[in-house]
């Protein structure tokens, strides 16, 4: 039976690993952003423990996206404080591309590399930030791509794959960077509606392992199968924030009654 | 409610065949409205024209080893003042005892240029097979160690000349092109507007100009008793001049690459160097092959322009042929062997960077 349906129906208390208690990975204090005159994020405060799962969602423009990008500093913020695995986010290059290093990140439209092959896109990382020696790497890809079923397409080029089997190259080729956390960007929103199931099943069988992840997306099913806590956020606030029991079932704010209603119909 | 019958399988049905054989294609092609019929017509009546006199002209009538006398008394083509002349057209005033050095020279660039066509042998030993076979060309050129006589580069000439200034020009033009290309997108503010004011400058010069500064104005500022190379400073103005066309056509590539795979390096942990590197260049050089290739083919024509600085180059040693009064008159057969001389080398340029297009392609 398909893992999704499978873990869709588990009761909550079934969850394989709990966050740790103590130890925040993400701290986000008092955060704002702006584009030009444009207030995009406005006081967004969070902790995000070790092996804890987030779930973000919200209407478009509400700054869900940009939130999590500010935290591998692929936006950049203008006020407040982000602390990621002990590092605080500043101008300083060094400490960005540390962050980096254990952030992973996955994004709507994949971007693979089309001029590499899949195991060189998933070697890359290893290989050039980690220095590790070719043939580590080259098994390390081949384990990552046996976890996403892909293992068999390792020597075709991106443009050869389906957007599904791309998109889980994508997972593996952050995978094979040992993330601490991975942040997932609308994963399955430009997916053909046959092959977000495959996707998602890479994401399940990634949050049963303990993985931390933040994912901003849409797919509600997913969120209370997996999630720990469910952000809701409009014109750059978190507005609301669950348990997804109680967010789905009992929703506080108008804002998210209102958003519930429109996409559960 | 409707449900189909999907168990037919079509296999015996083939596509629709439209051609049928040569008079079908001819009707389809050439044939098949009023005014293609007409054009058609008409363009065999233009090749009936032209075609057979230039045969005539050019195989039949025509002299391969005569003197010029005799070429004079017939209408055909002379192509015996290629005959005649062609050591000096190709090798300038080089020393008619020495000319095989040049020759060699030639022969080791056209075989480094056959090896490195081939994408296979792309390897560190063809960079040091490259750098031996500079210094070897060097040598043969210049001579005055190991035995073989000095000859100063004011007798270099023809298509010698030609090809080291275009071979070195391109080489040298394409990676200083990438690299203003870069300073062009930098964050930091003084290495972009050196850039811009160095590309914006070169491209707003004819290259005329650049090579009479390079040549008259230039020398004018070296200290007394210091000289450089006349050859050495025009080399200098084509590669200045070529870099700020290479590098607005890298420029267009690097726009063109969307913004994802910037952030897809930046979320690897890549820095600069290797996002560039390995990520964006690849892709935006592929890209910009056709235009590269325009610019690189453009230069190497441009390098004729250094004869108004008196360098006899292979268009330059052509000329003089025809100054000669034995030969005066036979211009249109000596312009025609040195455009064919011209066409061959970029036409491999042009046939190579479509192979290379072909294997870099990653869309199949």
């Amino acid at each position: 039976m398909s893992e999704t349906k499978e873990a869709m129906n588990k009761p909550r208390t079934d969850k394989p690993i709990q966050p740790a208690e103590n130890d925040n990975i993400i701290t986000i204090i008092g955060m704002h952003k702006w584009f030009g005159e444009f207030h995009v994020l406005k006081d967004i405060n969070l902790e995000v423990k070790a092996r804890e799962r987030i779930v973000v969602c919200g209407p478009s423009g509400s700054g869900k996206s940009t939130m999590i990008r500010c935290i591998n500093r692929l936006e950049e913020h203008q006020r407040g404080r982000i602390i990621v695995n002990g590092i605080e986010l500043s101008k300083n290059l060094k400490n960005i591309e540390k962050i980096r290093e254990e952030v992973g990140m996955v994004f709507q439209h994949f971007n693979l590399f089309p001029h590499l092959t899949i195991i060189e896109n998933l070697t890359l990382g290893p290989l050039w930030v980690r220095k590790m020696p070719l043939k580590e790497a080259r098994e390390l890809a081949m384990y990552y791509l046996e976890k996403v079923h892909i293992a068999e397409q390792a020597e075709k080029y991106p443009g050869q794959l389906s957007g599904g089997q791309q998109q889980r190259v994508a997972i593996a080729r952050s995978l094979c960077m040992k993330p601490k956390v991975m942040l997932f960007d609308e994963p399955t929103s430009a997916l053909d509606p046959e092959m977000v199931k495959e996707v998602l099943d890479v994401m399940i069988s990634l949050a049963h392992e303990g993985m931390t992840m933040i994912v901003v997306t849409h797919e509600m099913g997913f969120a209370k199968s997996v999630a720990h806590r469910v952000l809701f956020m409009d014109e750059g606030r978190i507005v609301e924030e669950n348990t997804p029991d109680e967010f789905f079932d009992h929703p506080q704010h108008e804002r998210t009654k209102l958003f519930l209603s429109q996409i559960l119909h | 409610m409707a449900v189909y019958d999907i168990t037919e399988d079509y296999q015996d049905l083939k596509p629709p065949v439209i051609n049928t054989g040569v008079i079908g294609w001819l009707r389809n092609n050439l044939f098949n409205t009023w005014y293609n019929s007409l054009l058609t017509l008409l363009f065999l009546y233009l090749l009936w024209m032209v075609v057979p006199p230039f045969i005539r002209w050019a195989l039949i009538d025509s002299h391969w080893a005569s003197t010029s006398a005799e070429c004079h008394q017939s209408g055909g083509a002379c192509w015996s003042i290629i005959h005649a002349n062609i050591r000096f057209i190709i090798f300038g005033f080089y020393p008619p005892a020495e000319q095989w050095r040049p020759l060699t020279a030639m022969i080791i660039l056209f075989a480094l240029l056959m090896v490195s066509r081939n994408r296979k042998w792309w390897s560190r030993y063809l960079i040091f097979t490259w750098i031996a076979g500079l210094v070897v060309m060097g040598w043969l050129m210049k001579g005055g160690i190991f035995g073989l006589t000095a000859i100063d580069s004011s007798q270099w000439g023809g298509l010698p000349l030609t090809l080291t200034l275009s071979v070195f020009g391109l080489a040298a033009a394409y990676p200083l092109g990438v690299i203003l290309a870069l300073g062009r997108q930098s964050k930091l503010p003084v290495i972009r507007s050196l850039t811009i004011i160095y590309i914006e400058m070169i491209r707003g010069v004819p290259l005329i100009s650049l090579l009479f500064m390079s040549a008259i104005i230039f020398p004018l500022f070296l200290p007394e008793g210091v000289t450089i190379n006349k050859i050495i400073r025009a080399q200098a103005a084509i590669i200045m001049f070529t870099a700020a066309y290479v590098a607005e056509v890298v420029r267009g590539g690097l726009q063109a690459m969307p913004k994802g795979q910037y952030e897809a390096a930046d979320s690897i942990g890549l820095n600069y160097v290797q996002t560039m590197r390995l990520i964006i260049l690849p892709q935006a050089l592929k890209i910009v092959i056709p235009p590269t290739v325009s610019i690189l083919i453009s230069a190497f024509k441009d390098t004729s322009l250094v004869v108004i600085i008196a360098l006899y180059d292979l268009l330059k040693t052509t000329q003089s042929t025809l100054s000669n009064p034995k030969w005066m008159g036979f211009s249109t057969e000596a312009y025609l062997f040195v455009a064919l001389i011209y066409f061959i080398c970029c036409y491999f340029m042009s046939t190579w960077s479509r192979k290379l297009e072909k294997e870099l392609s990653t869309d199949r």
